[in-house]
C-alpha cells in the first residue's frame, strides 16, 4: 500500500474502534474484545482487497465476505457504515428496542452477505458459494473470517475437508487468531496449535501475518489464491481487545461492563494511537 | 417412493440448470444418474450433514435450488441449527428431502426412525412441510416443491409402498386430497401410513359408517378449509400419522379447529404415544404396535360415531 492508502486504512480502523466502543457502551452489550481484534483487518479488506460497491451491495460480481464470528458484527457494521453502505446514523440504533442493528449481524443490512451468530456456520456456506461460483464459471472470490471459537466447531472442519477435496481456490479463510475464547485461553480449552500445520495437512495453502500491521495484511491478501488449486487460509495473529490497554488479552471483555469512565478512557487511548 | 422422487427430480433438473443435489454419502442405487448426468451440480459432502446443509444454503444463496437428501433424521435433526439459521432465516431455496419418513426403517431402530420431524420442521418460520402418501403424490409434490421459491421439507417414504391414488393427482402447497367422501366422520392422514386409514375406512363402510378420507399432504401450510369443512359436514375427526403425538399433523389439525372456533367437534389423534420405540420390527408391524393400525382407526371412528348417536338420542 502507498502512504495514502495506509493512512486511509489506519483512520478507518480508528473510527471502527471508536464506533464499536460507543455502540457497545450505549447498548450495554458485549463482545468488544472480539470487535477490536479484527478492527485492523476489515479496513484493509474493504478498501484494498474486496471487490464491493457501497452503492450496489448486491452487484453480481462482488467478492462475497462472510463474517462467521457474528458476535463481533459491530466492527463490520461500523466499517460498512463508514464506507457508505448505509447511513452512519444507523450505528446509534444498535442493540436497542426497535433498533436497526442486532448484536449479531443480519443480512437485512446492506452489505452484510450472510447472517451469523452461532459459530461454525460461515465456512460451510462459503463452501457452497465457492462451489456455485466454480460451477457458473464466475471469477469472484469468497472470503470467510473465522475465530478461534469457530474452529472448535466440527462443522468448520467438515468444511475445511470438503474445500480441499474439491480444490476450491476461490475460497479464502481468514482466521482472527487472538487465542482467547469465551472462558479463557484457547490453549487451555481447545488448543488449535499448530493451526498452520493442521490446515496444511488438510491441503490448504496457508500464510500467517500480523493482524494489526495493515501493510502486512495487505501484502498477504494482495495475491490470491495463495496456491492454484487449493483453498487459501491466512492466519492473522491478533490481540483480543487490541487498542485499549485494559482490554487487551483479557477475556473478560468478551462480555459487557463498559462504564462511562472506562469508555472515556478507551476512546482516549484509541484516539491517541498513531 | 424414493425411486419416483429421484426420477421426477432428474426430469426437472434436465430442464432447470439451477438444480443442485447436495448429499452426505447416502443415496446408493438412486442418485447415481443425477451424479453422472450433472457432475458439476452434484456433490457428496461425506458423512457431514451440518456441512451438507450449509453448502446447500451457500449454493442456493447464489440463485440456485439446492436439494439435500438423506435417511430419516440425518438431514434434519443432525443439522437443525443450519436449517434454522442458514436456510430458514435467509429464506434460501433449499429442499430438504428425507427417505424413510416415520418408521420405514423399522428394524434398524430409533436412530433411523423419523418420528419427531414434522413437529420440528413445522415450527421453523419460512418452512413448508410436505408428506406424500404414495407415488402419485410424490411425483406431483416433487413438481410443486421444485416450483416453489423457498425452503421445503419433503418427507418421502422408502420403497414398495402401496398406491392410495389410482392415477396421477393434482396438488398445491396448502392443499389436500379427498380420496373418498362420507358423512359420518373424517379420517385425515399424512404420509404412507394413510394405507391404514384407507383400509379402516373400507372396513367401516361395510358396517354402515361412511367416512370422508383426506390426505393432508401439505402439513404446513395446512388446508384449513378442508379441516373446517370436515368438522361442519361430517361432525367427527380422526387424524392418523406416523409421528410422535406432540406437534405433528394431529396437532396441526387441532390448532385449526381451536383457532377457528370449531373445537367442539369430536376429535381423536392417532400417533406414537410420546415414547421411544424400543420394539423391533418392520414398518407395518411397528404401526400396529404403537397405535397406528387399521384396528386403531376403526376403534377411534366407532367411538366418535357411537358417542354421537348416544348423545342425539
Amino acid at each position: 500500500m502507498n502512504d495514502e492508502q495506509l493512512k486511509t486504512c489506519r483512520e478507518l480502523a480508528k473510527k471502527v474502534r471508536i464506533h464499536c466502543l460507543k455502540m457497545v457502551h450505549k447498548g450495554k452489550s458485549g463482545h468488544i474484545g472480539s470487535m477490536l481484534s479484527m478492527a485492523d483487518i476489515l479496513p484493509v479488506l474493504y478498501t484494498q482487497i474486496l471487490n464491493t460497491a457501497p452503492a450496489s451491495p448486491k452487484k453480481p460480481d462482488r467478492d462475497r465476505f462472510i463474517l462467521s464470528k457474528g458476535h463481533g458484527g459491530a466492527a463490520l457494521l461500523a466499517t460498512l457504515a463508514e464506507l457508505g453502505f448505509f447511513p452512519l446514523s444507523w450505528l446509534d440504533e444498535y442493540y436497542c428496542d426497535n433498533g436497526k442493528l442486532s448484536g449479531h449481524i443480519s443480512h437485512h443490512i446492506p452489505g452484510v452477505e450472510f447472517s451469523t451468530g452461532s459459530l461454525g456456520h460461515g465456512l460451510p456456506v462459503a463452501c457452497g458459494m465457492a462451489m456455485a461460483a466454480k460451477q457458473a464459471g464466475k471469477k469472484h472470490r469468497i472470503f470467510c473470517l473465522v475465530s478461534d471459537g469457530d474452529l472448535d466447531e466440527g462443522s468448520s472442519w467438515e468444511a475445511v475437508m470438503l474445500a480441499a477435496q474439491h480444490h476450491w481456490d476461490n475460497l479464502v479463510m481468514l482466521v482472527d487468531y487472538n487465542r482467547l475464547q469465551a472462558l479463557g485461553k484457547s490453549r487451555d480449552i481447545i488448543d488449535l496449535e499448530s493451526l498452520k500445520e493442521k490446515l496444511e495437512i488438510f491441503n490448504w495453502a496457508v500464510r500467517e501475518a500480523d493482524g494489526h500491521d495493515q501493510n502486512a495484511i495487505f501484502e498477504v491478501l494482495r495475491d490470491l489464491p495463495l496456491c492454484n488449486g487449493k483453498p487459501s487460509a491466512v492466519i492473522f495473529h491478533t490481540v483480543k481487545g487490541k487498542g485499549v490497554s485494559f482490554m487487551e488479552n483479557n477475556y473478560k471483555w468478551h462480555y459487557g461492563g463498559l462504564t462511562d469512565e472506562l469508555l472515556a478512557k478507551a476512546i482516549k487511548e484509541v484516539e491517541a494511537a498513531k | 417412493m424414493r425411486k419416483a422422487f429421484n426420477k421426477e427430480l432428474l426430469k426437472i433438473a434436465k430442464k432447470d440448470p439451477r438444480i443442485f443435489m447436495i448429499l452426505a454419502d447416502i443415496g446408493y442405487g438412486e442418485i447415481e444418474e443425477f451424479a453422472e448426468t450433472f457432475p458439476d451440480r452434484f456433490i457428496n459432502c461425506g458423512v457431514a450433514e451440518q456441512n451438507m446443509t450449509g453448502v446447500a444454503c451457500g449454493v442456493a444463496m447464489e440463485g440456485n435450488i439446492a436439494v439435500t437428501y438423506s435417511i430419516a433424521n440425518f438431514p434434519t435433526l443432525r443439522c437443525l441449527e443450519q436449517i434454522r439459521n442458514d436456510v430458514c432465516y435467509h429464506d434460501a431455496n433449499v429442499k430438504i428431502v428425507i427417505i424413510g419418513g416415520g418408521m420405514a426403517y423399522g428394524e434398524l431402530g430409533i436412530s433411523h426412525h423419523s418420528t419427531e420431524d414434522i413437529a420440528i420442521m413445522r415450527a421453523l418460520p419460512n418452512m413448508v412441510v410436505l408428506a406424500p402418501c404414495d407415488k402419485a403424490e410424490t411425483v406431483a409434490l416433487t413438481d410443486a416443491m421444485m416450483a416453489y421459491d423457498g425452503p421445503v421439507y419433503f418427507r418421502c417414504g422408502y420403497k414398495g409402498e402401496p398406491d392410495l391414488h389410482s392415477g396421477p393427482v393434482k396438488v398445491k402447497i396448502g392443499g389436500s386430497l379427498r380420496l373418498r367422501d362420507g358423512k359420518d366422520a373424517t379420517v385425515f392422514f399424512a404420509g404412507t401410513v394413510g394405507i391404514n386409514a384407507r383400509k379402516a375406512v373400507e372396513e367401516l363402510a361395510k358396517e354402515g359408517i361412511v367416512c370422508r378420507l383426506v390426505s393432508l399432504y401439505s402439513v404446513k401450510p395446512v388446508d384449513k378449509q378442508a379441516i373446517l369443512r370436515a368438522a361442519k359436514e361430517t361432525g367427527g375427526i380422526v387424524v392418523l400419522e406416523e409421528h410422535n403425538i406432540c406437534g405433528g399433523v394431529g396437532s396441526a389439525v387441532a390448532e385449526v379447529l381451536m383457532d377457528e372456533g370449531a373445537g367442539a367437534v369430536p376429535f381423536k389423534r392417532l400417533a406414537m404415544p410420546d415414547v421411544n420405540a424400543t420394539k423391533v420390527g418392520c414398518q407395518a408391524w411397528m404401526r400396529d404396535q404403537y397405535g397406528l393400525g387399521v384396528k386403531d382407526v376403526i376403534a377411534a371412528v366407532r367411538e366418535i360415531v357411537k358417542n354421537r348417536r348416544r348423545s342425539s338420542k
